[in-house]
């Protein structure tokens, strides 16, 4: 999971790496009442997750609660790069002497972590390390020993800090890294890093991920999850605890295992190309252990999308038994009765398929079509949905 | 021959006394794997009814492996508890360790990794999130059913769990000397490529069949190491040409950001390296039949 800048903000106040204040704010009104609050100079920022946003007119400079509240008409509504803007932060000034890069992120290539680290900040990341890789320090981070301040100091000295900054530097580096590892994030990116003419050093901006295997030991993480971006049908499915992504198509698959469902999507879109360019409307993998209330939930939020016009469902029977899924369909389609009123078309393989079939054989229900292959059925479902789109 | 398993391989289990770990250890034990013991250190010194078969729990793997002479575990044990389990295995150098647990937060996996590494590597992880490992007829380490296919030629290794199931099915005409799924987290111990080669080293396995999906780079690093390295044959299929940028498919590494990880840039990768790819599990099936009836 992304977050937000001002929720990575929020983060990094928390675990005691220096931040400006900031405030966010949904309309003009909210913005001048925080630049008042604030006083002085501020800075109104697009809330998105997406880079890019000062280039595309998200981020203003205001030196009064006017000029902020004036900045909040034109960025709120925004869009960038197809993210609308609805929030922004209103964001404490700072007169920058100097601006840095810093970011620590799992390294997934070399199964281990990553600091990145430049001196030269100001630049996009993606730039700077193909224009200028000798000035970006890559330091792998051994996940055994962490960032101790020695370390830090030795990524700064490494990123070309003058020996002078290396000190300021470090226990910023260090407490950015306690982040990293105290919210199992999988990147903890601040551009730019900066010193204020003051002296000190400041994360400015800041960009963090989450890993949602460890939710189960992050109370709070939860409420970082920003709920107006969620689709109402991943939400109901998430309630049955199903893996489910809405995609943008007419023809709704169910499979177990991720692989033969991310399979299954690929298929159904070659099919499409011969029916009307039909494509997959979701992704659902209900998993090892088919039963009939999984699959009933299942089908029960793909037949509540208005885009569905046929479903597919394609289960390799390995753990499971064919015969078990058959039954889960036959009783969906009974607990689902009237709600259930696009055709299906089912491919079993596996285990006991010839138990399955039959099942789905003696049931007969007009809505089902029982196909023998993969490639077959997928066919049959992007026709069915072409003939009813 | 086979690779990392064969019928010599005695296997404990880290959560034989759960359910999962009860019902897939009976799978196993049907299947003629030679299972002898499990790990619970509540519940050591008692004894465990599987399948017709008595099993010792012992408090700890080097206990197991002191008393049965162990060399593989099977981890099973909640996601919460796995880093702690596989750190047990590791520990106690164990050969391999298979771990099906899926959901474990990726800075443990990181953590057991980096271990297993400072030790030299003298386990040989397999997974996490991952469906195990079988050498037809001879043992079955993990979750991958025992009844679709017998021992053969082919090698496989894959990402993920029913897509190693579908193409056992698509080729169980010809069989396996080994299929090893190697899981679809970010981080993993065995590698494509650490299959790649032993299947290269390994006399019974003719030809290969490499399973790969979005995210990550391995099948790119893996198409570098088949170009330079391997003299079978190696045909493959990636999953998910038409995952949308950004969101997670199902397993917490099949991830399209920033651009990378497309099956498409993988697909390009491999049949640079002049593997053959096929656009569906059984058109890769075909690929396989038709490089394998040419050797």
């Amino acid at each position: 999971m992304d977050l937000f800048e001002y929720q990575a903000r929020d983060l990094f106040e928390s675990y005691g790496v220096p931040v400006l204040p900031g405030i966010i704010a949904d309309t003009p009104e909210e913005v001048k009442a925080a630049a008042e609050k604030l006083g002085g100079v501020t800075v109104v920022k697009a809330q998105v997750k997406v880079g890019g946003r000062g280039k595309a007119g998200g981020v203003k400079v205001a030196k009064t609660p006017e000029d902020a509240e004036e900045a909040a008409k034109s960025i709120l509504g925004l869009d960038i790069k197809g993210h609308v803007v609805k929030r922004v932060m209103v964001a404490g000034g700072a007169r920058i002497a100097q601006e840095f890069y810093f970011s620590v992120l799992l390294d997934r290539s070399n199964r281990t972590f990553l600091s990145m680290t430049s001196y030269e900040g100001g630049m996009e990341i993606e730039q700077l390390a193909v224009e200028r890789p000798e000035a970006l320090a890559r330091i792998e981070v051994n996940p055994l020993e962490g960032i101790s301040e020695e370390t830090a100091a030795a990524i700064a000295t490494a990123a070309n800090f003058p020996a002078d900054l290396v000190p300021k530097v470090a226990p910023v580096i260090v407490k950015l890294w306690d982040v990293f590892v105290g919210e199992d994030a999988t990147l903890v990116e601040v551009n730019p890093l900066v010193l204020t003419e003051e002296g000190d050093i400041i994360a400015l901006d800041g960009k963090v991920s989450l890993d949602e295997n460890a939710d189960y030991r992050h109370a709070g993480h939860e409420a970082l999850v920003d709920q107006g971006a969620v689709d109402p049908l991943e939400a109901k499915a998430k309630e049955s605890h199903l893996n489910y992504v809405k995609l943008d198509g007419e023809v709704g698959i169910i499979g177990n295992g991720a692989g033969l469902v991310m399979s299954t999507l690929d298929v159904v879109s070659y099919a499409g190309e011969r029916h009307g360019g039909v494509k997959p409307a979701n992704f659902l993998d209900i998993g090892g252990g088919a039963s009939a209330a999984v699959m009933a939930a299942g089908l029960d939020v793909i037949l509540n999308d208005p885009q569905v016009k046929s479903v597919f469902v394609n289960v390799f029977g390995g753990i499971t038994a064919c015969d078990a899924v058959a039954n889960g369909i036959v009783g969906a389609l009974e607990t689902l009765g009237d709600d259930a009123s696009k055709p299906l078309v089912v491919r079993l393989d596996g285990n006991n398929v010839v138990e399955g079939r039959a099942i789905l054989a003696e049931a007969n229900h007009p809505l089902v079509t029982v196909v023998d292959t993969m490639d077959e059925a997928a066919d049959k479902a992007a026709e069915l949905a072409h003939a009813a789109a | 021959m086979s690779i990392f398993l064969d019928e010599n391989s005695k296997i404990i289990v880290q959560g034989l006394t759960g359910s999962e770990g009860t019902k897939h250890a009976g799978r196993m034990l049907a299947s003629g794997s030679q299972i002898v013991g499990g790990v619970n250190p509540r519940k050591a010194g008692t004894t465990v009814e599987i399948e017709g078969h008595t099993l010792p729990i012992f408090g700890s793997v080097a206990d197991a492996m002191k008393e049965t002479g162990a060399d593989v575990s099977v981890i099973f044990v909640p996601p919460a508890f796995a880093k702690d389990a596989v750190l047990e295995a590791v520990e106690a150098e164990i050969g391999t360790a298979v771990v099906i647990t899926e959901g474990i937060p990726v800075h443990d996996s990181a953590i057991f990794w980096a271990e297993a590494k400072k030790k030299g590597n003298v386990t040989r992880i397999i997974g996490p999130n991952c469906p195990g490992i079988i050498s037809p007829s001879k043992s079955n380490a993990g979750i991958i059913p025992s009844n679709i296919t017998g021992p053969g030629p082919i090698g496989l290794v894959s990402k993920s769990g029913t897509l190693t199931y579908q193409m056992m099915y698509e080729l169980r005409d010809l069989g396996f000397s080994t299929a090893i799924g190697i899981g679809g987290d970010p981080i993993i111990g065995t590698t494509h490529i650490d299959a790649l080669a032993a299947f290269e080293a390994d006399p019974e396995t003719k030809a290969i069949v490499m399973i790969g999906e979005i995210g990550g780079d391995a099948e790119e690093r893996a198409a570098d190491f088949i170009k330079a390295n391997l003299t079978k044959p190696v045909v493959a299929y990636v999953a998910g040409f038409t995952a949308p940028e950004g969101k997670t498919m199902g397993h917490a590494g099949a991830i399209v950001s920033d651009g990378a990880g497309t099956a498409q840039g993988k697909k390009e990768a491999l049949e640079a390296a002049g593997v053959k790819v096929g656009k569906t599990p059984s058109e890769t099936a075909a690929l396989l039949r038709e490089v394998y009836l040419a050797l």
